[in-house]
């Protein structure tokens, strides 16, 4: 009777927004008399952080601070249709349509500028900080708020924009399946270490390692917050959770939090994780989105990791002692598998 | 704990940013942290009445009869609801997006198909005062055989679950019981390849368990407008959903969503919000319907268990020449949203490999079960899970390191994906080699300078790349094609035979047809899903 540690691993990619496209999101952006602009949408944020994401990538559209920005959302009076939050389509698509939404406003924005200015708007930059001025030469400017009270008292002009983002639906080919799913993809590898008790069948998630590319991390705090979370949903599907525990028969299933079997706080491992960039061409500053995919790769490098620990193969989820148990006895005991090297 | 890899694809980024890649606090954190954030059921009003449902305690049964003079008469009871007065009872939810036929009803009528499908409801001015009313319900039911495994379902003689699909299959493009995918020819291939390995995987329902289950409250406004109060992660979708079954315009009702306490894909399904808008439309008091933690957590749909069947030819210098997926998702008694992952697991197959030769049927296949609906990776997990087991066991079976074995195979930009689109921007190879690296999982020099740029060369390592091994061609070569799409007005590229022309998509906020039969067109959603 022993402990077993091993390792497995887990590569994956994952589409971005509904498959075959067809899923559109509209955003409204406009500016108070004072310089302070809202972000009308109907997205929902779930907790993922969907007002912040949209949030800075307006305000770096708009060339404005992310304080004069806020985001105004899940009302369906007030903010225009969106598809929903889901598909992992929140950033992309809905960041694209507050991007352009963003630059529609900020072109009156620079116009109203200009005229105040007296130059060409093509001559003009946003600081980041809450001004607008003449390239190379900073001390003729204007703060947003004075276009503002410009624009809406002197000009008759309306900082404001619209903005819709769609991938086209893609026909699929019944006979071959040719399709276009998705524009972009992000990408994922994923390192478990686990012990497995042979005695119990326990199975001890130990580390993890992860490496992430998710095209441009819009905000590296909500990253992280997705992909830790993820993870731990993905060790809970693959060793604890379901609401069915001998599928296909449905007996037995769990009424509460006390019945539905689910990792506690002394259960979570610690977990390296790197993240990539690599801009997709469509996405907003080259955005995808790490939403779903972070529970998926953790399924697959837990389940090879028991392999490499005790050498036998869980087809059937949840990986449960049970069935690390009945395996090894078929086996005849734990063994670790020989590895290439 | 978390690092960037800022040196990775540098020069395909600009990152002279101000506001974009700031780790900023979040806009609502105060409310978050000081707990007054509102969620839906933060709401409060006068007089409000609740909402609970009358579920079936079989999987599968004829009504009988149904016997609620009782109920009526109980004290606090203002409403029952039954099927026949829903607008609308049949519904599926992707008939937003011209997909699929209606099939579920709000309240069952003649059939139950699941345990815990709802019959009836019953308001009432507490929730207690509700739930001992519908213990004074009596229905009496002929019990019917069920089936709960889907290769069962499939099999002659099974018991038909759902009377839309009597195959107890979704029906794909007017013909099919599955979707194909079908790329070179693997058949042939297998017979080439030094191994195959053919394997069977089960994936296991999960809750969604959000903290915050399922709810609406419904609010008569002025001007015979209704505001709903939701946890819905899909507001739009919703609120259509529920013009739809209660047969009025969609601008009769304002949706008010917020914080929502947990979705993982299961608040997109609209299971309260349309009983609940009937309920105070009929009585024209504030409703409230909320599903209980047993309810969440047994009736709410979850995510389906998928069945998945992947065989591998593979050569001894671990190319993998042939990959073979039989899937099968299980719906449970009704669409949801299954017959759409069907089709985005077949774009998914092969996983994100180079294989020359592919060939899968993917199935959605319904089983006297709570329906199963979307969650996070919706499609895909199920059958990452798959894969990646399969591919271990194919490394396992050659004698290749895992690790290397998956970087030999990895796509590369430029690649031809099996769905018949140009591989871009992609990722994989790095992503494995920066994971390695960190966990210090040993990989051979080669493996560590292969890149997923063009031609397979180590651009971010700056050294010379041995040349990647080649591929097998296929043995019917399929034609390449560009991987942006063609425009809306031309013609797809490879007509696929018997498919309606792709359509411009019409301008948005297109006016409600006011049909409501079938499946009527939206406002909020617009363009044609091709059945």
């Amino acid at each position: 009777m022993a402990k077993h540690r091993g390792r497995g691993v887990a590569t994956i990619n994952y589409p971005i927004g509904m498959n075959l496209g067809g899923d559109p999101s509209q955003a409204l952006v406009h500016s108070n008399p004072t310089g302070k602009f809202t972000v009308a949408l109907s997205s929902i944020d779930l907790g993922q952080g969907m007002k912040s994401v949209t949030r800075q990538i307006c305000a770096e559209t708009l060339g404005v601070p992310v304080e004069d920005v806020y985001v105004d959302t899940a009302d369906s009076d007030t903010g225009p249709h969106c598809m929903g939050s889901f598909a992992s389509r929140g950033t992309h698509r809905v960041g694209n349509a507050v991007m352009v939404a963003a630059r529609e406003a900020r072109a009156v924005m620079m116009e109203a500028a200009a005229e105040e200015l007296e130059v060409d708007p093509a001559d003009l930059e946003t600081d980041g900080r809450g001004s607008i001025q003449v390239k190379g030469a900073p001390h003729r400017s204007i703060s947003v708020r004075d276009v503002a009270i410009a624009a809406q008292f002197r000009q008759g002009k309306t900082i404001s924009g619209r903005g819709i983002f769609l991938v086209p639906l893609s026909d699929v080919d019944p006979e071959t399946g040719e399709m276009s799913p998705a524009t972009c993809y992000a990408h994922a590898c994923l390192i478990a270490e686990v012990e497995v008790d042979d005695e119990t069948g326990e199975v001890t998630v130990l580390k993890m390692t992860s490496a992430y590319e998710i095209g441009r991390a819009i905000n590296p705090k909500l990253v992280e917050q997705q992909l830790v979370g993820g993870s731990w949903m993905g060790m809970s599907h693959a060793l604890y959770e379901t609401p069915e525990p001998y599928y296909p028969d449905p007996r037995d299933g769990p009424r509460d939090f006390n019945e539905y079997l689910m990792p506690g706080p002394g259960d979570i491992c610690p977990h390296d994780i790197l993240v990539l960039e690599r801009p997709a061409p469509d996405g907003p500053f080259g955005a995808k989105g790490p939403g779903e995919m972070c529970a998926n790769p953790v399924l697959p490098a837990v389940a090879n990791a028991v392999f490499a620990a005790v050498g036998v193969r869980v087809n059937d989820l949840p990986i449960t002692p049970e069935k690390i148990l009945r395996a090894l006895k078929a086996r005849g005991g734990a063994a670790t598998p020989a590895r290439a090297r | 704990m978390l690092e960037f890899r800022k040196d990775i694809f540098a020069d395909e980024r600009d990152d002279n940013l101000k506001e974009v890649g700031q780790p900023t606090q979040r806009q609502d954190m105060l409310g978050h942290v000081t707990g007054t954030s509102p969620y839906y059921d933060d709401h409060r009003f006068a007089n409000l009445l609740h909402l609970k449902i009358l579920r079936s305690p079989h999987a599968h049964a004829r009504i009988r009869s149904i016997d609620d003079s009782a109920a009526a008469r109980a004290p606090g009871v203002k409403r029952i609801i039954r099927a026949a007065d829903v607008p609308v009872n049949l519904n599926t939810l992707l008939s937003l997006i011209q997909f699929g036929k209606d099939d579920e009803p709000s309240l069952a009528s003649d059939v139950v198909r699941y345990k815990g499908e709802p019959i009836l409801g019953i308001v009432a001015t507490s929730e207690r005062a509700a739930l001992e009313a519908l213990a004074l319900v009596k229905v009496s039911y002929d019990q019917l055989p069920a089936v709960f495994d889907v290769e069962e379902a499939l099999k002659p003689g099974a018991p038909s679950v759902n009377a839309t699909y009597p195959k107890n299959t979704f029906e794909y493009y007017g013909k099919y019981d599955h979707q194909k995918l079908r790329y070179g020819d693997a058949d042939a291939a297998f017979a080439q390849a030094d191994i195959v390995l053919d394997e069977r995987y089960q994936m296991s329902p999960i809750e969604h368990a959000p903290t915050e289950t399922n709810g609406s409250i419904t609010v008569p406004d002025t001007n015979g407008r209704y505001i709903v109060y939701t946890s819905t992660q899909a507001l739009f979708f919703s609120l259509d959903t529920s013009a739809k079954i209660n047969a009025i315009p969609s601008n009769q009702l304002h949706f008010i969503g917020g914080t929502v306490g947990g979705g993982f894909g299961g608040k997109v399904d609209t299971m309260t919000e349309p009983l609940c808008i009937l309920a105070a439309r009929l009585i024209g008091a504030p409703v409230r319907y909320r599903f209980s933690r047993h309810e969440e957590m047994q009736f709410g749909s979850p995510r389906g268990g998928e069945r998945i069947y992947v065989k591998d030819g593979i050569m001894k210098d671990g190319r993998i020449i042939a990959r073979k997926v039989r899937a099968y998702f299980d719906s449970g008694a009704y669409t949801r949203l299954s017959s759409y992952a069907v089709v985005k697991c077949a774009a998914h197959i092969p996983g994100p490999y180079t294989i020359p030769n592919v060939h899968a049927d993917v199935f959605c296949v319904f089983t006297n079960r709570t329906p199963a609906t979307a969650m996070r990776g919706f499609g895909v997990t199920a059958l990452d899970f798959a894969l990646e087991c399969q591919m271990d066991k194919g490394a396992t079976a050659i004698g290749m390191d895992p690790l290397e074995y998956r970087i030999l195979n990895a796509y590369r930009d430029g690649d031809m994906k099996a769905h018949r689109r140009e591989a871009k921007n992609c990722a994989l190879i790095e992503c494995a080699q920066v994971a390695a690296e960190k966990a210090n999982w040993p990989l051979r020099d080669e493996f560590r300078k292969m890149s997923s740029r063009q031609g397979g060369g180590a651009a971010h390592t700056g050294g010379a790349a041995p040349a990647r091994a080649p591929t097998s061609t296929p043995t019917s070569t399929p034609q390449r094609v560009a991987y942006e799409r063609p425009t809306p007005s031309a013609p797809p590229h490879i007509a696929p035979p018997a498919s309606p022309p792709r359509s411009a998509p019409p301008p948005p906020a297109a006016p409600s047809s006011g049909s409501t039969h079938g499946a009527p067109r939206f406002s909020s959603v617009f363009g044609t899903r091709r059945r």
